[in-house]
């Protein structure tokens, strides 16, 4: 069992996760969904495998990265959609 | 400088692992990539909770921590060009050339649009289990398991572990051919031996057969879910959907360089021989993407590829175990037949393209992707067809179109590194 934990910002709102948890289960911790979709609808993970490209956010600056095949790293800044 | 390996691997699952360990045996200096940050693939995927299977353990110690294997990771393949491919890793684009390339690049779900696919809380089925490895959180949510397949039985017991709540697994194909499917396992004892200690794990989750999930319901997210099944219909609330009617090959890579592929049912595969090369010299193909057929065929096709690409002799035992582990997936691919009602679910005002939201009825009346693609967008966007194009070949209105370069979005700096001299390989289509 994993004890260590890992602290990222979410829309500057921390949050704690399992070290080694994806970016976008860091997200779902939150009850966030990532990103509006062209029409304006909300989308979260769909695939889980980097594939859909449904998941994602901006993280330390970088936008369009996919949530779900980024680890967290302590300190990261993630930006989802508003 | 570029890197050069003698032998290079794409994808680090099952097949990879074992292709990097055979190569490497031989003295062979093998480069090992995944688009991951850590090895396994999909269904060895780590585990931030639990520990992993002792026999995943084991082969990616032995394939990981050969002197002669170089491990890297979070490193996707851009382009093709002369000689090797153009990469990206999570800082910048890098060349690597290599004597023999094998492609493990595995499988992703068959993922079909249905009203309501596309609400938050909605995921694929083995997405579920990816996502919950991964840290997502699942204790006490009420989570229903749908689609097609073996599989669907491991994501519940994913699931379980993470604490949630299955509330039932439904499987679209009918009892009998489900019990037809079980009575034959015995000649697959591993598969067997699987079968029953996921069933212990599930004790009290129920499995229903001929159930399909024909709505999914909420406002920003997920609420309940529509399910037709042989008593008729029935609405269950939920908060987690995970749902996948099978696997497809990944084949867009083996597409760019050129490797000829073949179609089972609407979807392609790469073509390969005892030896496992595709019809490009110098260029191997194992697992998944060679048709889909498990972990046990993939580790074997692995190997295989492996000795085959650092120029050794392939063990004859080899070959009879990959025909053994092949009749496994005709067995699968026999009995979870997806049930015509499954290809009729999406409504004319349900999204087909979730990256540039085109409604199924935008995309009557076109019968290529290309025509439909430039008129409404659909395949445009980010995933570049990757979902949409394979449920509209699924759903028989027109196969999905090639692949050019780059084989996923990448940074501008790493475009601008693409040498467009080789483009040629992808052919004309948009």
């Amino acid at each position: 069992m994993n004890t260590l934990r890992t602290r990222i910002e979410i829309n500057g709102r921390q949050v704690e996760v399992p070290a080694g948890a994806s970016v976008a289960a860091a997200i779902a911790q939150l009850g966030l969904s990532c990103r509006r979709s062209v029409t304006g609808q909300w989308r979260a993970p769909f695939c889980g495998m980097g594939v859909c490209f449904e998941c994602r956010v901006q993280i330390d600056g970088i936008a369009q990265q996919r949530a779900c095949m980024v680890p967290v790293s302590e300190g990261m800044q993630v930006l989802t959609d508003d | 400088m570029t890197e050069r390996y003698d032998v290079l691997v794409i994808g680090a699952g099952p097949a990879g692992l074992a292709a990097a360990h055979a190569a490497a045996t031989h003295g062979a200096r093998v480069g090992l990539l995944d688009a991951q940050a850590t090895a396994g693939g999909q269904v060895w995927r780590k585990d931030v909770r639990h520990v992993g299977p002792r026999q995943a353990r084991r082969r990616m110690a032995d394939a990981l921590n050969h002197p002669h294997v170089t491990w890297l990771a979070q490193t996707r393949v851009v382009a093709v060009e002369q000689d090797g491919l153009l990469l990206e890793d999570t800082r910048r684009a890098r060349r690597i050339e290599y004597g023999a390339l094998i492609l493990a690049t595995g499988a992703r779900e068959l993922l079909l649009p249905f009203p309501g696919w596309t609400l938050p809380g909605v995921t694929g089925a083995g997405g579920l289990q990816a996502l919950a490895k991964q840290g997502w959180p699942l204790a006490g949510r009420r989570v229903i398991v749908a689609g097609s397949g073996p599989l669907l039985l491991a994501v519940a017991a994913t699931a379980r572990r993470h604490g949630a709540i299955v509330l039932g697994i439904h499987e679209q194909a009918s009892a009998g051919a489900v019990n037809r499917f079980a009575c034959n396992l015995w000649r697959w004892p591993t598969k067997a031996l699987q079968a029953v200690l996921l069933r212990g794990q599930l004790a009290g989750v129920p499995y229903r057969c001929g159930s399909v999930v024909r709505r999914a319901t909420g406002e920003d997210t997920l609420r309940a879910i529509e399910l037709d099944g042989p008593h008729g219909t029935e609405r269950l609330e939920c908060d987690q959907l995970a749902i996948g009617y099978g696997l497809l090959p990944n084949v867009e890579l083996a597409q760019m360089l050129g490797c000829a592929l073949q179609l089972d049912g609407a979807h392609p595969y790469v073509d390969v021989d005892s030896q496992q090369r595709t019809s490009v010299t110098g260029v191997y193909a194992a697992g998944e993407l060679c048709g889909i057929g498990g972990r046990d065929s993939a580790g074997i096709e692995g190997a295989i590829a492996g000795h085959a690409a650092a120029g050794a002799v392939v063990d004859a035992s080899l070959l009879r175990q990959r025909q053994h582990a092949r009749s496994f997936a005709a067995a699968l691919r026999q009995h979870f037949a997806l049930d015509p009602r499954v290809r009729t679910l999406a409504e004319p005002n349900t999204l087909i393209c979730r990256c540039e939201d085109v409604p199924l009825q935008a995309l009557d009346g076109y019968t290529d992707a290309r025509g439909a693609k430039l008129a409404t967008r659909c395949g445009m966007g980010a995933c570049q067809g990757r979902i949409c194009g394979s449920a509209l070949a699924e759903l028989g209105r027109f196969p999905r179109s090639g692949q050019r370069p780059p084989l996923f979005p990448a940074r501008l700096s790493t475009l601008g590194d693409i040498d467009l001299s080789s483009c040629h390989h992808q052919g004309s289509s948009a």
